[in-house]
């Protein structure tokens, strides 16, 4: 339980730092730990205490083993993530080179 | 016919496109208005034979389901498959001439198509996780051609767009992973029956607030709605075309739509929140678009508002409701996209689009005058276009089910957008020519196309109604009522 707690922690700090941070490098890192602390959370759902690989191996039983259908969906969120990471960093960048700052405050040419 | 096409033909022309495009300049455009139309006629294809055979499977690799991922496709598939098809092929053909104005147009095209795959496959998924790698494929497109024109605000607003959208997905994430924890199973038709034979617990609701969260988002419903000004004025037209005609409708309601009727089940509650929200986006999009000054963010705004009118009426859930609503969502991705490529077309031809510079047009450009005429009446609900009879449905359902205050503010509404449909027809079209304005450009004749072919199906979008078409958008809303 108390890992899910912890878990539950880091998407918080990931919100925290989402929503409240000025400076557009530290949303983007706050993004990629909540990312992270989702990808923690799945692997969890299908951990299981002193769970073993289910690898299919002949005159062996198959007792206590964890889910991995919630690892091969992890593998993809996190192939998934990484396009999200890449684009919103090079968006970041280039609006680096435009406005010459990275404060979300001092980026608003869009109104209304 | 093979479902997996829908997905498979548009990923394969990115794959053509990014290898061989630098080299061969012509091949881009060809191959992307191909892949496009040849998705429209088997979209076209695939209505009929809906009707015909009932809901059609295809397992990937063979596998069945629940083990191997499935599509699906039933009538709403079919239905949104073909008005997503359709505003894609129409905004690709108008690109031909449009995207002139930016560099390296093959970058546009394999964008382009990659968000059609992203769309196709949203819709045709049969499998919550793989609606989620969808959703993402569509969205990443999104924001990379929001930023297609890489000046300072477009960049900004695509910078915004990715960040909500971002959350947005992982909001979405994180009810499947609540949903597969529960029932432990992906397949959309298999959690239904799983949930089915549970008590409905707290859990559940819990799940279904995320889900609302994140494709509310998606759909950019009011208290969500922040960035899609700013995403959808800042992108090439043909883009906010299709983000504001198709886009925000598949990722945002179609998926909204498809979770909370037919895979959750959806509580009295949820239904009132839904209606609350619709009435909310309608109000304070209309509002908000009627002080605006720039053409592409009044029509933004104005998606808000149209929007909110379909998710009222899911809101609502009578059948009556569910069918307007679906014609609505027709209706509306025809005219939005109709708009917002003349918008692209006034752009085009004076290089500015606010209302302040402008004036006069109607002489120089007569097809953009004529078209968005058609387009400004028909979304505002002048009898007999399209627009009126989806608007018609939903009040008189909403009537029916006794909601005579929301019908009432859903009217007046539809008041305040004819307001500002007209300043913006008036101000753009009628009185004098604008001196500021140096020359107006000819408009190419694939701008045109596009706009007169849209311009025609709007005019004629009431006679889905006619029993021989009416079959078609009662499949579709029949999914949505079992």
């Amino acid at each position: 339980m108390s890992l899910y707690f912890l878990c539950f922690m880091l998407f918080c700090v990931g919100l925290y730092c989402l929503v409240r941070k000025r400076n557009i490098i530290k949303i983007v890192i706050g993004l990629g730990i909540i990312e992270y602390s989702l990808n923690l959370f799945f692997i969890l759902l299908g951990y299981r205490t002193q769970g073993r690989a289910p690898i299919l191996i002949s005159e062996q039983e198959l007792i206590n083993t964890v889910d991995p259908l919630p690892q091969a969906m992890v593998l993809t969120t996190i192939v998934v993530g990484l396009a999200v990471m890449v684009t919103v960093v090079s968006l970041a960048l280039r609006v680096y080179e435009k406005y010459g700052t990275f404060d979300i405050t001092k980026i608003r040419r869009l109104k209304g | 016919m093979n479902l997996a096409l829908f997905v498979i033909v548009p990923l394969a022309c990115v794959f053509l496109i990014v290898l061989l495009a630098r080299r061969f300049k012509a091949l881009s455009d060809i191959l992307a208005n191909t892949a496009a139309l040849f998705l429209l006629l088997l979209a076209c294809f695939s209505l009929k034979q809906v009707a015909a055979q009932g809901v059609l499977t295809y397992n990937i690799s063979g596998w069945a389901p629940p083990i191997g991922i499935a599509l699906v496709m039933d009538g709403l598939s079919a239905f949104m498959l073909l008005t997503v098809n359709l505003v894609a092929f129409l905004a690709m053909i108008y690109a031909i001439s449009y995207m002139r104005r930016y560099t390296e147009k093959w970058k546009f095209h394999a964008l382009f198509l990659m968000m059609l795959t992203g769309m196709n496959g949203v819709i045709l998924s049969g499998d919550l996780f793989n609606l989620y790698i969808f959703i993402e494929v569509a969205s990443i497109s999104g924001y990379a051609l929001v930023a297609f024109g890489t000046q300072a605000e477009d960049l900004e607003a695509a910078f915004k767009y990715a960040i909500m959208g971002a959350l947005a997905s992982i909001f979405v994430l994180l009810g499947i992973a609540l949903l597969y924890s529960h029932t432990s199973t992906l397949n959309m038709a298999d959690i239904a029956l799983s949930l089915a034979a549970k008590p409905r617990g707290i859990l559940i609701n819990f799940i279904s607030v995320l889900f609302l969260a994140g494709f509310g988002l998606k759909a950019a419903i009011v208290p969500f709605h922040a960035w899609l000004p700013d995403a959808h004025s800042s992108a090439p037209s043909p883009v906010s075309a299709v983000l504001s005609g198709v886009f925000i409708k598949t990722l945002g309601v179609y998926a909204l739509a498809r979770v909370f009727f037919n895979i959750i089940g959806i509580s009295a509650q949820l239904f009132y929140v839904l209606m609350i929200l619709g009435i909310l986006s309608m109000a304070i999009g209309a509002f908000l678009a009627v002080a605006q000054n720039d053409i592409k963010r009044m029509f933004a705004y104005s998606s808000i508002s149209q929007v909110g009118y379909i998710i009222f009426a899911l809101g609502i859930a009578s059948p009556l409701a569910i069918f307007g609503a679906l014609l609505h969502l027709f209706n509306h991705a025809v005219l939005k996209s109709l708009l917002f490529l003349n918008a692209g077309t006034i752009e085009y031809a004076t290089d500015t689009r606010s209302l302040k510079g402008l004036g006069g047009l109607n002489d120089k450009l007569p097809v953009a005058s004529v078209s968005s005429l058609v387009a400004s009446m028909s979304i505002s609900g002048i009898p007999p276009l399209g627009g009126f009879w989806s608007k018609l449905i939903i009040i008189i359902a909403a009537v029916q089910a006794g909601y005579f205050n929301f019908a009432l503010v859903a009217v007046l509404v539809s008041v305040v957008t004819l307001v500002y449909y007209l300043k913006f027809y008036n101000t753009v079209f009628l009185g004098s020519l604008n001196a500021a304005i140096a020359e107006v450009k000819a408009v190419p004749f694939t701008m045109k196309f596009s706009l007169v072919a849209l311009a025609i199906i709007s005019l004629i979008a009431g006679g889905v109604l006619l029993p021989g078409l009416r079959i078609y958008l009662q499949a579709a809303a029949n999914v949505l009522m079992r």
